[in-house]
């Protein structure tokens, strides 16, 4: 529903009001802004110096290797936490009553604790030796592998239930009806939402700092605490420089699902696409144990249905 | 030796300080969250650009990064003598803010626009179809990702731990330096987890049921 | 949607130019020089590289194999162990006992792996093999003995007090009951401080530096750790901060190595006391730490290996 329904097209005093609105409403915001940073220049933090640091070869090749760290453990994290959700997937809707308790209990639990804790403990060896990087790709796996096989699961009850019988009707085995019917099918109506949780999975890489990962967020400490000019440490400016790294990255990655979901919405394979904007899409596993879209369908149905008419 | 009986009160005061910061957190996400969704979708621009970039800004910034503003550039260039707790709180709240945010609005999509044309033909102006209408039966699907959402907040207090702050995560570093079995700690630390977003889960659950009873 | 589209574009334009231009830029150190901690000092030293080191321990012979020597050190602490953001050279005194120690086994300084390790990751590191050596301002003691072994004293320190140029009231450890002490989670100076006697409202953070720049925005009123780190930091910020006070404890500072290497323990103590002997610390010390402000003394008698 847009927001165009909830309020008629302004008449004359509608529009006086709204005009008053928009200018103390456009004031407020530009008054903010324009305090923060008056408040940021009294301080001294534009002081050209300061910002100078980052035209130093040395700090870009500094920032340029944090940035391929953080990418390279991405890159890897997100692919094994994709094969790991598939597997997870699988034994959670298996036959067996054992491995689907095991696939339950297991994702359960992993959803529930802390990442950071996973990452500290996997690092201080409570699996045998391992270094900063694996530790990270590992706990980042695990942590995602196991919602990304809840996004999957959700993904897979979306399916007409139909579709399953017919391929069993036609005489498919398991696993034919598994790889050839439901995970296609699946896994293109969740792209969106796989995609934001990978959004998440880049975010989380910034966790490493406290194993000593050499990641984004730990060059970043280290420049602000190492090179103070003037006697100035830069944090507003580190900060400001790493943050837009951060949000370049994930904007782009989050555009992709936008994208996805809007060419999806077009084929007619009669499956609703998740809306990347939905809230499961991003961080918020679904609470463990919870009906977890136990039938996405009802609510997604609508929501793009209403989307639909105000495109 | 017993980690969890030797160390009880650091265990203790681990755990409420969890508690302490994901329930605050929680109260300045769902106050912010509820307030962010009202400007994306209300009739003054200014507002709905404010609203979209707040969310865009904090869901696409690690959280990490919002304790380093938080606790080295708020006090230096804004205000200073702030607590700690309550800087953890505001970098928690604010994050969870932008995902409240977007889940409040989904649920505004998900009530059918025939309620919205509804309210406006009998005459009730913006802020009568918000409150008496449409939030009302968006609160019912808000509330599963809603639970979610304060799971993974309560997860995510675990950076404060880092950050000058009493909570579970930092007793465990604590104990971890004082020599005691990581695994030890470790399993100790999980139950406790456990134990808070099981029962966020359970609560949760049993406002959805008083909720669909209501319908 | 526009809106994050191009906000999207713009990000991703930035960060295009950002590596584009990562080759070009200025060239040399960014930030203070003359103040920071400066390599032109220590470039003089240099230690003659033994060849053909042989020692019968696990770890020397798989650094031995790998050809690098990985060192655990510190990162931010000037004078001691820094490391400049933008030419990633390291400098400092326990930079320059790490450069003796690694001579003697046979390993060059372009031969030696840093690893930046912080306060509260080094027994860990240790134990579990990351680092071969940690030289990093650590205080041998006998918690962490049980998890470690060291090598040394090689200098002693002593908890200090760092504060403001204009601090007034804080004049020791005495003086701070109530006060905003920043230091380490877990570290010895802050439990210390903490007692009652001392009666101190703590801050604890993962970074000395962090705790620095905190007292610099007024966050804290004191930080205290060992004096030698403070002294760094206050000639990093001269006039700006001071240390203040007696020591209030003993700092021993040693080499940390994997538990139970007897021959490799043996290997670094033979290797630092014979630098010391011949005067190769005297000049790294004067040459660091001393251009910090701190006296020089003789180093301690070594307690460990016995």
């Amino acid at each position: 529903m847009s927001a165009s329904v909830l309020f008629d097209a302004p008449g004359p005093k509608a529009r006086v009001r709204n005009t008053i609105y928009t200018v103390a409403g456009s004031a407020a915001l530009v008054g903010g802004i324009v305090w923060v940073l008056l408040r940021l220049n009294e301080k001294g933090e534009f002081d050209p110096a300061l910002w100078d640091i980052f035209n130093y070869a040395g700090i870009r090749q500094n920032i340029l290797e944090a940035l391929l760290a953080t990418l390279k453990v991405f890159a890897l994290a997100g692919v094994f936490s994709l094969a790991f959700a598939v597997l997870m997937c699988v034994a959670r809707l298996s036959d067996h009553r054992p491995v689907r308790w095991f696939a339950v209990v297991f994702i359960d639990l992993f959803r529930s604790i802390p990442l950071l804790i996973t990452i500290f403990a996997l690092w201080v060896g409570i699996l045998g030796t391992m270094s900063p990087f694996w530790a990270l790709v590992v706990g980042l796996t695990i942590y995602n592998g196991c919602v990304q096989a809840e996004v999957l699961r959700a993904g897979i009850n979306a399916v007409p239930k139909g579709q399953k019988e017919a391929a069993y009707a036609i005489g498919l085995r398991k696993y034919q009806v598994m790889t050839l019917v439901l995970f296609p099918q699946a896994i293109r109506s969740m792209l969106p939402t796989i995609i934001s949780q990978l959004v998440v999975t880049l975010k989380d890489t910034s966790l490493g700092f406290m194993i000593l990962y050499p990641e984004l967020l730990h060059s970043a400490r280290l420049i602000a605490n190492n090179t103070p000019v003037n006697g100035v440490y830069p944090f507003v400016q580190t900060v400001a420089v790493f943050g837009a790294i951060y949000i370049g990255l994930c904007l782009v990655l989050s555009w992709l699902a936008t994208w996805i979901e809007k060419r999806g919405r077009k084929a007619k394979s009669g499956i609703t696409v998740a809306s990347a904007k939905e809230p499961a899409a991003s961080e918020v596993a679904p609470a463990p144990g919870a009906p977890v879209a136990a039938d996405p369908l009802d609510e997604t149905v609508v929501v793009d249905k209403a989307q639909d008419k105000d495109n | 030796m017993n980690v969890l009986l030797d160390n009880l009160s650091l265990f203790r005061e681990g755990f409420i300080g969890t508690l302490e910061l994901t329930g605050a957190s929680a109260l300045v996400a769902m106050v912010l969250g509820v307030i962010i969704a009202g400007f994306r979708v209300s009739p003054v621009p200014p507002l709905r650009i404010f609203g979209a970039l707040w969310v865009t800004l904090l869901r696409n910034t690690p959280l990490t990064l919002l304790f380093l503003v938080a606790f080295f550039v708020v006090p230096k260039v804004l205000f200073p003598d702030l607590d700690s707790f309550l800087l953890a709180v505001c970098a928690c709240g604010f994050y969870t803010s932008a995902f409240v945010a977007e889940a409040v609005r989904s649920g505004i999509n998900t009530v059918p626009l025939g309620q919205a044309e509804a309210a406006r033909s009998i005459g009730m102006t913006f802020t009568q179809t918000m409150s008496l209408v449409v939030l009302p039966q968006a609160t019912r699907t808000v509330v599963p990702p809603l639970s979610s959402i304060f799971i993974a907040l309560t997860k995510n207090t675990a950076i404060a731990g880092a950050f000058n702050n009493v909570d579970l995560f930092n007793v465990s570093k604590t104990l971890s330096n004082d020599g005691y079995d990581i695994a030890v700690i470790f399993l100790w630390i999980t139950l406790a987890y456990l134990i808070v977003t099981y029962a966020i889960n359970g609560l949760f659950r049993l406002l959805e049921h008083r909720l669909e009873v209501a319908r | 949607m526009k809106l994050r589209k191009s906000a999207a574009t713009a990000a991703v334009v930035a960060a295009l130019a950002l590596t584009a231009t990562a080759c070009g830029g200025k060239q040399g150190s960014a930030g203070d020089k003359p103040k920071g901690p400066d390599t032109s000092d220590t470039k003089a030293l240099s230690y003659e590289v033994k060849k053909n080191v042989e020692v019968d321990s696990p770890v020397f012979k798989a650094a031995k194999k790998r050809g690098k020597l990985i060192i655990g050190a510190k990162a931010d602490q000037p004078y001691l162990g820094f490391e400049d953001q933008s030419t990633k050279e390291r400098s400092g005194f326990d930079i320059e006992i790490a450069k003796m120690v690694a001579a003697d086994l046979g390993f060059s300084p372009k031969q030696i792996e840093w690893k930046t390790v912080d306060s509260g990751a080094r027994e860990t590191t240790v134990a579990k093999g990351d680092v071969d050596l940690m030289i990093g301002t650590y205080t041998i003691n006998e918690e962490r003995k049980k998890q470690v072994d060291f090598v040394g004293p090689y200098f002693q320190a002593g908890a200090s007090l760092l504060v403001r140029k204009d601090e007034k009231e804080i004049k020791g450890p005495e003086t701070v009951r109530g006060k905003k002490v920043c230091s380490i989670v877990g570290s010895t100076p802050l439990q210390n401080i903490k007692k009652p006697k001392y009666g101190a409202e703590v801050t604890e953070l993962s970074k000395y530096s962090e705790c620095v720049a905190q007292l610099l925005q007024k966050q804290v009123d004191a930080v205290t750790t060992d004096d030698a780190i403070l002294m760094g930091y206050a000639a990093q910020n001269e006039g700006k901060l001071k240390v203040v006070g007696e020591t209030f404890s003993d700092e021993p500072y040693g080499i940390g190595l994997k538990k139970g290497d007897k021959a490799l323990q043996k290997a670094v103590a033979d290797a630092l006391t014979a630098h010391i002997d011949n005067g190769d610390y005297k000049k790294a010390f004067e040459a660091t730490l001393g251009k910090s402000g701190s006296e020089y003394k003789d180093p301690p008698a070594f307690t460990d290996p016995k």
